[in-house]
């Protein structure tokens, strides 16, 4: 089966190099060499090609152009090319070079072209080193494409032998690293052999321009597939110290579909041989001094994730809920804080954010990445310099306590390998007082909800001044004020009264009659001072009509003290009389006895009166 | 309205007046500042789940509220009144808008939606975890309002501080537990308050607050039902004892008129608020306060002898009508299967009811009479301190304490009957015990002050005091001490410390009425005694207090659809498996899959999964759960093929058996049977009991052996561990190696607990197999003659 797919493909090539051998040679340049590998142990195939190019011809050359044929093209998420100097060990490869599609005319229209912008021109006889980087995702195949859970999972991968160049090649190798030794199949010819997990083709020498001789490798697979289908990474910066990077994912495996049962039972006891294919968790590597992690999904926080960090990065390890079998998707967020001043710097009177570009997960195909970069509220002419093609938006988000919004930088890009994982820029203006504004907001707000309760308590909001029921409460308020003046009053009475009693039981145990009377004599004063400002109170009370029906009550207060007060003093002046004539106990208490039950009563009543005058 | 008698409530000794004017200029300071603390207190107290846990939807009602919440904040109040749901009860949808109990979602929407308004990006969920706890402060001040109503702002602070933390509503108002209960006990508490206040003063202003506080009651919770009966009662008292003024029928008509208006505008209630039997009490009681308002005020305007012969009259006339209109009324009511009343009414009414006739209803373990342990669990010292309460409400006995007492009588009527409705008692309990300690306190400080006259600093005085104090009593001369007070409280002394406060309590309270008025004597203990029993009490109240705690923390926030359990070595294992079977369900199934499962799983599958189901938590339509208990219970042939006529896809289990989780679906079995049988009779409980015992080991029966939910639970169990030993039942199981013909496995969690099966697709026909399929498919006709299996065919 796996043969006859290849084969139809290869037949597909077969018309294909036919036409490419029809297109003119483009110009003099000579490749003398290429050297190709292909990196096949993780999900992205990547293929590096160090390419030594020499003018042959008589004007000088400034570009290169690399052939891609289309079918491989869309899948292309990442190509640079690097200028080589020096040679063995000494090499050193030199800043990224141009590249960008061209569309040179007469070329077949089944490849896609990029040309290469050399730093300079190259003259006749000069030759260049160049190292060129090229990324493509879903390029391996999962063949079966439907699995059970016990299966082996097995990928295609197809590509040319011969180097695809519109340029003669000298001398040219390739060497394809699969991730395991165990290979099912893959196309053979001249000079093939393997090493391990590691299959060589070449040297060959002196092909021509679109030489083309198409491979299939069948190989077994089973590093993570994982594809974010879908990748929105907000960052969101907070002048007061902080960057909080927020990433929802949705992931699912793309490797092959899984039929028929999940059996728990087997992938429990068998984990390899019954759960090969699936992947159980994803590392993440944040940068250094990350904080406040969570990794949550739309129905609460998942327990399975493990941080380790050190000086250099921050790695999180995240298993989501269930391992993920081939087609199986899940969803989750993940959520860290940075340190502002690791990220965002100023320059020049501007404020720029520097911040990796994609996912921070190993080895993780993304096919679309939403990037949205929150500035704060107030920021103004922003701009984004990115070191590669982007789709750019803006939009507003509002957040806590916002009044304007905050400006949002939009940065859409499909296709996105860890290749990406370059810093971007982001410039924008920001005025650090614009900072304080929320917090003197909240301040405000707080001060003016007190400032009205205060208000609220001090204004009178009865709609007419003059009308009767109003005046009517006016007076009702006096009235209980002045009640409670009278109440102040008798209870300070009755506080005399237990400075006599007191007396009387200092008497008692001490028998120092001076000292009884003493404080005989100061009771009686205060007593009559207070009953002096009773008076006017009283008449007070006498004049208000609305006292009316409290009147009663409390000139029976009034009258019961002044009664409490004589029964007192008389009580007192026996007691103190008795001890001056030095009567025994018994007989003093005989004497009292009457008047103590008077005062008792009389306190009762007394007690009662205010009770009842206190509710009213 | 304070009459000379109620004077008696609090004589203050004349320290106490001398430091009145000092209180009630702080009073309300202290007051106001010590309710912000127990608002605090009663947030802060249930955010334990929370912080031991995480910010999630508990349980499994309010998963279907936080669905609901978030329909309403995505689309809007309209089309949440016409939300028809096609996720549940397939095929018959449920019309959420007509039968759901709003309060609770759009108490939550509007918070959701000011918020927002005010640019605080919050979730919808984590505004309905955190309603919860916030409504609890709400209902703690509620208590604070009735409380003070009735006696006085002291109890009303000690019963507030009581009810923030009472254990009972803790339980229904963790963070995350998002169900009506949370913020139907404050409705509940709040009508309460207006009603007490609307009788208090009579005011028209607190009536009308109060029908609009029983309309949010009503949009809450489908106890509202409890005020409109209680409220009633409490009249009806009123008028038999002797107590009707206007400010009764104040408090009373307008409730019953606009409360059922109003009432009737919920749709969930709609006409119910007039045709069933749980509301006619009120509407009696709306006419007996019409009658004796009439007849008093005859009274007022006839002379007596006049008016004797008018009521002679009327009485005789009256009485006529009366009885033909009861007799009509019965016989409208008795035409009725039930009676009028509702199954879960009639359960109260008759414990017995469900358990006879509703299987359903009984198989939900909140609907169980309580233990005796879970009311100390509950409502702990409270259990204690409410005798003492209502005695303390009987002196004196005004309107406002009768209604406290007639709350608590009913309430715990109630509460024995349903474990759910501990949580009606709850406040109630609280009040009577805040009634209780404050009236303690008083009585208590009050004794101390006394005996120390402004010199707390020396005690030799105070001493000395309490020397003459008793000699004086010696004399036999009248004191300030009732004589018999003190060897009396010295021997509870001797006692328990709880029984002690109690009893003394009891004591105190019964000494205060016995002096008439002319010999009215302060109630005073020795200061020994009062010193000890303060702080007796205030050690009862740290019990309290500890018990609530550990109730937050430990046994009330769990969320349970997250497990914990402690490793040997300490540490923090974590049994997320229902979430990652809902995660799985969503992320990899079609989304117009149908899932069936039990009906406890219903909420949770189309809230977090997001796919139709068969049968939920709610329960509305008994047949269709017989329907889902049948298929459990039978074959997996006729399982197969009632599912399949049902559009199942995929059929989810709970199985406990590895790691011993115990409420899963083999111990909700029975349940099953039960009321799968009820509609469909040939499954019969005796088939799957062997000698009255249900079990799943060797002895089991084959009907039981070879049921559905037995196969789905145990399929493939016997090579975890090679024996087959089920650690929730604590035995081998029965039958250890079979085969799924119908169904295969497609998902399992990690501790085994969520499993999921699809529903193997037909087969095709091939000629050569039907000769052979015939001899075992008339085996399973002739089962077949014996009663219809399927019940869809």
């Amino acid at each position: 089966m796996a043969v006859g797919i290849g084969f139809r493909r290869r037949l597909d090539f077969l018309l294909l190099v036919i036409a490419i051998l029809s297109a003119p040679v483009l110009s003099d340049l000579i490749l003398s060499k290429v050297e190709r590998q292909i990196d096949l142990t993780s999900q992205i195939a990547r293929i590096s090609s160090t390419i030594k190019a020499e003018n042959d011809g008589s004007s000088s050359v400034s570009e290169i152009l690399l052939a891609i044929p289309e079918l491989q093209a869309k899948n292309l998420a990442y190509l640079t090319a690097r200028v080589i100097e020096g040679k063995g060990k000494a090499r050193t490869s030199g800043l990224a070079l141009t590249v960008e599609p061209a569309n040179p005319k007469g070329m077949p229209p089944a490849l896609s072209f990029y040309s290469i912008v050399l730093p300079k021109p190259l003259a006749n006889g000069d030759s260049v080193t160049l190292d060129v980087l090229a990324a493509f995702t879903h390029s391996l195949r999962p063949f079966p494409e439907k699995i059970t859970q016990a299966d082996i999972h097995l990928v295609l991968f197809q590509d040319t032998g011969h180097y695809l160049s519109p340029y003669p090649v000298k001398v040219q190798s390739l060497a394809v690293k699969l991730p395991q030794a165990r290979i099912e199949s893959y196309t053979k010819l001249d000079n093939t052999k393997t090493l391990g997990s590691e299959i060589k083709y070449g040297p060959y020498e002196n092909l021509p321009p679109f030489s083309y001789s198409p491979i299939a490798i069948h190989f077994e697979a089973n590093q993570a597939f994982a594809v974010a289908r879908e990748l929105v990474r907000e960052i969101e910066i907070s002048h007061w110290g902080n960057v909080q990077v927020t990433e929802h994912y949705d992931i699912v495996h793309g490797g092959a579909m899984s039929k028929g049962e999940f059996s728990r039972l087997d992938y429990q006891s068998k984990p390899q041989i019954r759960g090969a294919s699936a992947f159980k968790h994803l590392v993440a590597k944040l940068p250094p001094r990350a904080h406040s992690i969570y990794y949550r999904d739309a129905i609460g926080n998942i327990s399975t994730s493990h941080v380790r960090g050190d000086s250099k990065k921050t790695e999180i390890l995240i298993e989501p809920r269930y391992p993920l079998f081939g087609g199986w998707r899940t969803a989750f967020t993940i959520g860290y804080g940075l340190p502002l001043h690791d990220f965002v710097f100023e320059s020049e009177g501007k404020r720029f954010l520097n911040i990796s570009f994609g996912s921070p997960m190993h080895d993780i195909v993304t096919d679309s990445i939403t990037l949205k970069v929150v500035l704060p509220e107030g920021s103004k002419y922003f701009s984004v310099s990115t070191p590669f093609a982007v789709q750019q938006e803006e939009e507003i988000k509002m957040s806590h306590l916002d009044i304007f919004g905050r400006p949002v930088v939009v940065l859409k890009k499909a296709n996105v390998v860890p290749e990406h994982n370059q810093f971007f820029q982001v410039y924008y203006k920001f005025n650090a007082l614009a900072m304080l504004m929320e917090p003197f907001m909240l301040i405000t707000g707080i001060f003016f909800l007190f400032v009205t309760c205060i208000v609220y308590v001090h204004v009178d909001l009865s709609i007419s001044k003059s009308s009767a029921s109003y005046l009517a409460k006016l007076q009702w308020d006096e009235v209980r004020a002045t009640v409670q003046q009278i109440q102040n009053i008798i209870n300070q009475c009755l506080s005399t009264h237990e400075k006599l009693e007191a007396s009387l039981r200092d008497l008692s145990r001490t028998g120092d009659v001076q000292a009884c009377k003493a404080a005989r004599k100061a009771a009686d004063g205060l007593l009559k001072e207070l009953s002096k400002e009773l008076k006017p109170l009283i008449a007070f009370l006498q004049s208000t009509p609305p006292a009316a029906h409290i009147l009663p009550k409390v000139e029976e207060l009034v009258a019961k003290e002044r009664e409490l007060q004589e029964r007192l003093m008389a009580k007192h002046s026996t007691i103190v009389d008795s001890y001056e004539k030095k009567l025994g106990g018994k007989e003093t208490e005989n004497r009292v006895a009457s008047v103590q039950q008077k005062i008792v009563a009389l306190r009762q009543d007394i007690e009662d009166l205010m009770e009842y005058i206190d509710e009213i | 309205m304070a009459s000379p008698e109620s004077a008696v409530n609090g004589p203050t000794m004349t320290a106490g007046a001398a430091s009145k004017s000092l209180r009630n200029a702080f009073g309300g300071v202290i007051a106001f500042i010590i309710l912000v603390l127990i608002g605090v207190l009663a947030f802060s107290i249930r955010l334990f789940s929370v912080i031991k846990y995480e910010s999630v939807i508990h349980e499994f009602d309010p998963y279907f509220n936080y669905r609901v919440t978030q329909f309403l904040s995505k689309n809007g109040i309209y089309d949440f009144w016409n939300w028809f749901d096609d996720r549940t009860w397939y095929p018959l949808g449920r019309v959420i808008g007509g039968t759901v109990y709003p309060g609770l979602t759009l108490t939550a929407g509007t918070i959701w939606k000011v918020v927002n308004s005010l640019n605080i990006p919050l979730s919808v969920e984590t505004v309905c975890v955190f309603t919860a706890p916030i409504f609890s402060a709400f209902a703690s001040w509620a208590a604070y309002l009735l409380t003070k109503e009735v006696k006085g702002p002291g109890a009303g602070l000690t019963a507030a501080a009581l009810l923030a933390m009472v254990p009972s509503y803790i339980s229904r108002s963790v963070a995350g537990s998002y169900d009506n209960e949370a913020v139907a006990i404050f409705a509940l508490v709040f009508t309460f308050y207006l009603y007490i206040k609307t009788l208090n003063t009579g005011s028209l202003f607190y009536a009308t607050l109060n029908a609009l506080a029983y309309f949010y009651m009503v949009c809450s919770w489908g106890g509202y039902t409890f005020i409109i009966n209680l409220i009633p009662m409490h009249v009806l008292l009123c008028i038999v004892t002797g107590r009707y003024s206007s400010r009764l029928y104040i408090a009373y008509a307008p409730l019953v008129v606009l409360g059922t208006l109003l009432a009737s505008l919920v749709p969930v209630v709609g006409f119910n608020a007039v045709l069933t039997s749980e509301h006619f009490a009120s509407f009696l009681v709306f006419i007996i306060i019409h009658v004796v308002a009439l007849a008093y005020y005859i009274k007022g305007i006839l002379s007596p002898k006049m008016f004797k012969v008018a009521v002679t009259l009327v009485v005789s006339v009256g009485l006529a009508v009366c009885c033909a209109v009861i007799a009509i009324l019965i016989a409208v009511v008795a035409s009725s299967p039930t009676k009028g009343w509702s199954g879960r009414s009639l359960t109260l009414l008759d414990p017995t009811y469900a358990s006879k006739y509703i299987p359903i209803i009984a198989s939900v373990s909140e609907h169980q009479p309580p233990t005796w342990p879970s009311y100390f669990m509950d409502i702990n010292v409270l259990a204690f301190l409410v005798p003492a309460g209502i005695i303390a409400c009987f002196m004196p006995l005004t309107d406002s304490s009768s209604f406290v007492i007639l709350y608590i009588v009913t309430s715990v009527y109630f509460s024995g009957v349903m474990v759910r409705l501990m949580l009606v008692l709850a406040p109630a309990a609280c009040i009577l015990s805040g009634i209780a300690l404050s009236e303690a306190f008083n009585v208590l400080t009050r004794s101390i002050k006394f005996q120390l006259p402004g010199i707390a600093g020396n005690p030799s005085i105070a001493v000395r005091m309490w020397r003459i104090m008793s000699t004086s009593k010696e004399n036999g001369s009248s004191t300030v001490v009732a004589p018999n007070d003190i060897p009396k409280t010295e021997e509870a002394a001797k006692e328990k410390p709880a029984k002690k406060n109690r009893k003394k309590e009891k004591e105190n309270v019964e000494k205060k009425p016995t002096p008439s008025k002319t010999e009215k004597r302060l109630l005073v203990l020795p200061l020994e005694a009062s010193v000890i029993a303060v702080l007796l009490l205030v050690l009862l109240g740290a019990f309290y207090v500890v018990h609530c705690v550990w109730a937050a923390a430990e046994a009330y926030s769990a969320p349970s659809i997250v497990l914990t359990s402690h490793s040997n070595d300490g540490g923090l294992h974590v049994f997320d498996d229902f979430r990652e079977a809902y995660s799985w369900l969503s992320h990899n199934t079609d989304v117009d899959d149908k899932v069936a499962s039990w009906w406890d799983y219903g909420y949770q599958t189309t809230a977090m999964a997001n796919r139709t189901v068969l049968v939920d938590n709610n329960t509305w339509n008994n047949t269709h759960i017989a329907t889902v208990g049948t298929a459990m219970s039978s074959p997996e042939k006729q399982a197969w093929e009632i599912f399949h006529s049902l559009d199942v896809k995929y059929v989810l289990v709970v199985f406990g058996g590895v790691v011993g989780y115990p409420s899963d679906d083999i111990n909700k079995f029975l349940w099953m049977v039960r009321i799968g049988g009820g509609v469909f009779p040939h499954i019969k409980e005796p088939d799957y009991l062997r000698d009255g015992q249900y079990r799943i080991d060797a002895q089991a029966t084959p009907t039981m052996l070879n049921c559905l939910m037995y196969k789905l639970s145990y399929f493939r169990f016997v090579e975890t561990d090679g024996k087959g030993f089920d650690r929730v039942r604590r035995t081998e199981i029965g039958k250890k190696h079979f085969k799924l013909t119908h169904f295969e496995e497609v998902f399992t969690t990690h501790h085994w607990m969520v499993r999921i099966y699809k529903l193997k697709p037909q087969r095709n026909r091939i000629r050569g197999k039907t000769k052979k399929s015939k001899s075992s498919r008339s085996v399973s006709s002739k089962r077949d003659v014996r009663g219809k299996r399927n019940p869809w065919h």
